[in-house]
């Protein structure tokens, strides 16, 4: 299984739950805004931490409410693009790119920052401050840094909606070739039908 | 320009604030770090005492440190005892005193400079494979650094121009704890002292501006809108 997930989450007066097992490799968590899709992603990640149940991912276990596991996220190895992308605005690009790469273990990274850079399309970018980039090349700058810490899988949160149709393009295509030619298992989120057309993705409804 | 007597004044001045600051910076990072971060009950609490010294008159300030760091008193006995050194009448007192008296300040630059970074950069952190304190390090840290050193240069103007605690405190003593506007005191207190007392509050005028001067150009520097003035 690539993810098996199956959590409840109180928050106020609602209840987020999520019941997933899946082979799939791009899995788009599907659902309206404020359904929880992020929450479910915050919890995978471990940032936010389930009020119970079980989260597995490639069979390693990150949380299991019942057997008192709940890995730190830094132990999940997970390469988290997130909605707001969170670069660092002290760190040039190439200082973000490496951030998690210097951390990760040797055995777990599969790609160096020149290859990532090339990857994305990013190579020119490296001494320029986060803030001077425009949204498709900080989305994809976003992207690079999740794939040097070595993760085991991603997550991905609307990597797209904030791009116009050219760069929504460029970046559907990263993650595509993310997928088949890595072979990383990708949990996405989205609220936009044509992504999921275009991606192929098997999809999981969050919310009503 | 400047007697001998007067530059040792001057000396002194910038030593007892400097230790000062030195000492107190620690005690602000972590008390400016609770106040912006945590969620402990008692805050308001812990808020309004970190803040007293602002507001208490400077003399209760001093006598509250004699209290405690007197030969009798819990501290003072203590050091005594213990490590048989003694802050009562000594310069390391007059630090003391301004630490104190500087902390508020130096909480108040702090914690702005902390509230205005997004905690959810260190969770980012975090998901690239850094612990809690290494994301703390590389990631909070360096973007608090312009407010800190802010805080410390604007700590160190307050420090610079202490008066009542001191002199509460540790007393008057040239030399030893006599800084510029204990000297400036003791001049106005002679008759025909004029010009000593115009070029040693000069000397406190330029200083402080510059101290000043130096503080808000850093918080800018910080470019998150924070101010010092």
């Amino acid at each position: 299984m690539s993810f098996e997930i199956d959590l409840t989450l109180l928050r106020g007066e609602r209840t987020i739950t999520a019941r997933i097992a899946s082979e799939a490799r791009l899995l788009a968590l599907f659902g309206p805004s404020g359904a929880g899709k992020t929450s479910v992603l915050d919890m995978v990640a471990g940032l936010l931490r389930p009020d119970a149940g079980r989260i597995a991912v490639g069979g390693e276990v990150l949380f299991d409410s019942a057997a008192g596991v709940d890995l730190p996220p830094e132990a999940r190895a997970c390469g988290y693009v997130f909605q707001d992308l969170r670069l660092f605005p002290h760190r040039s690009v190439a200082r973000n790119l490496s951030y998690g790469e210097s951390l990760a273990p040797p055995e777990r990274r599969f790609m160096e920052l020149g290859e990532a850079a090339a990857f994305l399309g990013i190579g020119h970018l490296l001494d320029r401050a986060p803030r001077s980039l425009s949204g498709g090349e900080a989305q994809r700058v976003a992207i690079g840094r999740a794939l040097l810490a070595g993760p085991r899988f991603l997550l991905l949160d609307e990597p797209v909606s904030s791009l116009d149709r050219t760069r929504r393009e460029e970046v559907l295509e990263v993650v595509a070739r993310i997928r088949d030619e890595l072979g990383l298992p990708i949990l996405y989120v989205t609220h936009d039908e044509r992504e999921l057309e275009r991606l192929g993705a098997e999809v999981v409804q969050i919310g009503d | 320009m400047l007697s001998p007597d007067e530059w040792q004044i001057v000396v002194l001045s910038l030593k007892v604030s400097a230790v000062a600051i030195a000492l107190t910076l620690p005690f602000a990072f972590a008390l400016a770090w609770v106040l912006a971060r945590s969620r402990m009950p008692g805050k308001v609490l812990l808020d309004a005492l970190v803040h007293l010294p602002l507001v208490v008159p400077p003399v209760v300030t001093g006598w509250l440190l004699l209290l405690a760091f007197g030969a009798t008193g819990p501290i003072g006995g203590w050091l005594q005892r213990v490590l048989g050194i003694t802050v009562m009448f000594r310069w390391t007192g007059a630090a003391l005193a301004s630490g104190v008296m500087a902390l508020p300040l130096m909480v108040r630059a702090i914690r702005l400079s902390l509230e205005a970074i997004d905690p959810r950069l260190e969770a980012a952190a975090r998901t690239l494979g850094a612990g809690p304190w290494r994301a703390f390090a590389s990631i909070s840290l360096p973007l608090a650094l312009p407010g800190v050193i802010a805080g410390a240069v604007l700590g160190f103007a307050r420090s610079l121009g202490e008066f009542g605690a001191t002199i509460t405190f540790v007393s008057n003593i040239p030399g030893e704890t006599q800084t510029l506007p204990l000297a400036i005191y003791a001049a106005l207190q002679v008759p025909g002292q004029d010009a000593a007392v115009a070029r040693l509050a000069g000397i406190s005028v330029l200083l402080s501006l510059a101290a000043l001067v130096a503080s808000e150009v850093l918080a800018r520097r910080s470019g998150r809108g924070t101010h010092v003035l």
